[in-house]
């Protein structure tokens, strides 16, 4: 396909001279702390937190290193730059997180500073992508474009961004500390599983605030957050989230690592308790030192000015007849294509799950071919999605067709986002140093169970989240089924919890089902846990809705009859 | 100990007391905060300056009304990972208006003294064989910052601000 540039970029946040300095000053501050170790003048125990504070870990292979992707927005230019660095550093490929940030899995030590050298170049970086500290603010893939928005959570998200870069106070907290802010009702970002969850909203008058949720979290220890505040005024923001890391920094567990987040010191003293001292700790600090300018909020807003959309009929009817005419089309679009706030345009999934594929990941090329139809339809910008998707945000209805066609020459065509087989999976056994059990071939032996797509469309929204340990980077707490991983005298099992659910509104974790199975045996009792599904469910009712209902005894049956 | 004071080497004038040492007549001395809370009457009666350490579990208001009398706080961190002193310091400074030296004493890492700098922190004693330039030079300074903290001034800019 012929390549066609943007006329029009979509408003993203572009670094300024500062930024780049900053940047280039951390990496060459990095290089140097490579060096001392590779010397031997740093310990291995003093380089991690180092290392780790710029997205570098050592897994059971070799290095990984982890792309900040500040809350899942990338331009064309980064993308390609990631392919780039993806064929020369690793091995052609890149791996999406549920963080909505990028792995690379086969990184040598030495040529780590040369990489950040390259992110630097295309405005990226790896600090913060792990450590004890503020990590990459994670926020809805569908910002600036969903219809049932309220306000853009992305300058926000900015905004805590930049704050929490290399924040003097917070840098060695007990535990590592992740914010997600949404700006939507519809709850996409998962904000109540944060140790931090924002909503966005507005007052009768218009002004912007917050409800801010503290203390939610998977691993180990899974808490839905409590809310601790019903409106926050939007020129507080920065004041009250010093507020509460500074009640966490003092307060929070260092005697534990599993007892260290934030969830566990709200829990141990209680929400009322926990509020009143971020209140007490809030009202000394508050003034001009931390308000939030909106002056600032306004300049930071500008750069996520929508793109110039075209004045177009709601109904493109040269995509309804596309869709008359090609089923394939029509299935993927029935899954792929959401609506957007803009006549005549739409938002578009990318699954990254085709059947017997590794969740998240994404070849070099892809990665091209994907930069390229972002240039061609999308305004030039892509988002990553905490399901390991990817997305366009804004595309002409009437160039729905075409962008199918080119994904589908870079086989990124798969017509399955939001069903069964769009499975969450962390790296697990196969990369993990942390993993008890493998999560990659379980997701595609199901994703290959179940990969007649009538059938899949037949059974409908059903998340399925697995993770390879306790600490739930697979997100299987709030999976509708989830599927976490178990050694038992050195084997892999798998145990399975059901009615898990991420959503604003509804928000739980799932319940354990029976006992732990075996990979195969766990595959089967996915599959007759479905079909029970589609035996009582009623017409057009959800997975979720008749767990619900019929409450979850005859699909524990199945779990169990499975061993 | 050898000690780095405004991104320099710099010497140590105070002495650090064990708590059943007695009390010299004259010079500069750091004690513990049970041996401060038990003798603050005495300890201010010299005409020498005189500091505490606090522990890294010793919220910041632990030195009592008695902060004034106080012209040297050292904060202890036994483990580089732990961050409370960043946090006590800036408390020292904001919350109860300390005025006097802050001094980071423990397991520091070269690469957190701008960190220690920008949370109100004066100076940093190095734990022992450490040559000071070495570590002044392996730090690696950073320009810019994001976030409003001490020694920039000035209410929050556009979140971001040149430090050096």
């Amino acid at each position: 396909m012929t390549y066609v540039a943007p006329r029009h970029r979509a408003g993203i946040y572009h670094y300024d001279e500062i930024d780049r300095q900053f940047v280039r000053e951390r990496v060459a501050q990095f290089r140097g702390q490579v060096e001392r170790r590779l010397r031997g003048e740093l310990s291995e125990d003093e380089f991690k937190p180092l290392r780790l504070m710029n997205g570098l870990y050592l897994q059971l292979h070799a290095y990984m290193l982890r792309i900040a992707i500040p809350y899942g927005v990338l331009s064309s230019t980064q993308l390609r730059g990631l392919a780039r660095i993806g064929r020369r550093h690793d091995k052609g490929y890149g791996h999406f997180t549920t963080r909505q940030n990028l792995q690379y899995n086969w990184i040598g030590l030495a040529d780590t500073p040369d990489i950040l050298a390259e992110l630097a170049e295309i405005d990226m970086h790896a600090i913060q992508t792990s450590g004890n500290c503020i990590r990459n603010v994670t926020t809805d893939q569908f910002a600036g474009a969903a219809p049932d928005e309220v306000v853009d959570p992305r300058v926000y998200a900015e905004i805590l961004r930049q704050w929490s870069t290399l924040h003097p106070e917070f840098s060695f907290l007990p535990r590592k500390f992740k914010i997600a802010i949404t700006g939507a009702p519809n709850d996409r970002a998962a904000v109540r599983v944060h140790d931090v969850g924002l909503v966005t909203k507005r007052d009768g008058d218009g002004n912007v605030g917050f409800e801010v949720y503290v203390g939610g979290g998977l691993g180990r220890s899974p808490f839905i957050a409590p809310k601790v505040r019903d409106w926050l005024p939007e020129e507080d923001l920065v004041a009250y989230l010093e507020a509460v890391l500074r009640v966490y920094n003092q307060y929070g567990r260092r005697d534990n690592i599993y007892k260290a987040r934030i969830k566990i010191l709200v829990h141990q003293i209680g929400v009322a308790r926990f509020a009143e001292q971020v209140e007490a700790e809030f009202a000394r600090i508050r003034g001009p030192f931390y308000r939030l300018d909106p002056v600032l909020v306004d300049a930071i807003r500008g750069h996520f000015a929508p793109p110039p959309f075209e004045a177009l009929p709601a109904v493109s009817e040269a995509y309804e007849e596309a869709r008359r005419r090609d089923a394939a089309f029509a299935a993927w679009a029935t899954s792929s294509v959401h609506a957007h706030r803009t006549p005549g345009y739409a938002s578009v999934t990318i699954s990254l799950k085709p059947v017997g594929g590794v969740p998240g990941d994404i070849t070099a090329d892809q990665m091209d071919a994907v930069a390229d139809l972002a240039d061609r339809y999308g305004f030039g910008e892509i988002r990553v999605t905490h399901e390991q998707n990817l997305v366009l945000a804004h595309v002409r209805r009437n160039d729905l067709h075409a962008l199918w066609q080119g994904l589908a020459a870079a086989g990124l065509a798969s017509a399955n986002a939001g069903l069964v087989t769009d499975i969450i999976a962390c790296p697990g056994l196969d990369y993990c140093s942390l993993a008890n059990a493998r999560s990659i071939p379980l997701a595609q032996e199901i994703s290959r169970r179940f990969a007649d797509l009538d059938r899949q469309r037949a059974i409908g929204e059903l998340k399925i989240k697995i993770s390879g340990c306790i600490n739930a980077c697979g997100h299987h707490h709030v999976g509708h089924i989830g599927i976490l991983g178990v050694d038992k005298k050195g084997e892999e099992f798998y145990q399975i919890t059901l009615g898990g659910n991420a959503e604003l509104a509804g928000a739980a974790i799932g319940d354990i089902a029976g006992p732990a199975l075996t990979a195969d045996d766990a595959v089967d009792a996915v599959e007759a846990v479905v079909n029970r599904y589609l035996d009582l469910r009623t017409p057009g009712e959800r997975f979720i809705d008749t767990l619900a209902r019929v409450g979850h005894g005859p699909f524990k049956e199945m779990v169990n009859a499975a061993r | 100990m050898p000690l780095v004071k405004d991104g320099r080497p710099a010497a140590d004038t105070w002495t650090t007391l064990a708590d059943d040492a007695p009390v010299p007549a004259d010079g500069a001395v750091i004690v513990s905060l049970a041996r401060w809370r038990a003798e603050r009457a005495a300890l201010v009666a010299r005409t020498a300056p005189v500091g505490v350490l606090l522990p890294s579990d010793a919220p910041a208001d632990a030195p009592g009304d008695g902060i004034a009398g106080l012209a040297l706080i050292a904060v202890a961190f036994p483990k580089f990972r732990d961050g409370r002193g960043f946090t006590t310091a800036r408390r020292l400074r904001e919350e109860f208006g300390f005025t006097g030296t802050l001094r980071a004493v423990g397991d520091v890492l070269p690469d957190q003294y701008q960190f220690l700098h920008r949370c109100g922190f004066d100076e940093v004693e190095l734990p022992a064989g450490r040559d000071a330039a070495a570590w002044i030079a392996a730090a690696g300074p950073i320009t810019v910052a994001y976030q409003a903290a001490l020694r920039d001034g000035g209410p929050l800019g556009l979140l971001r601000r040149r430090v050096a």
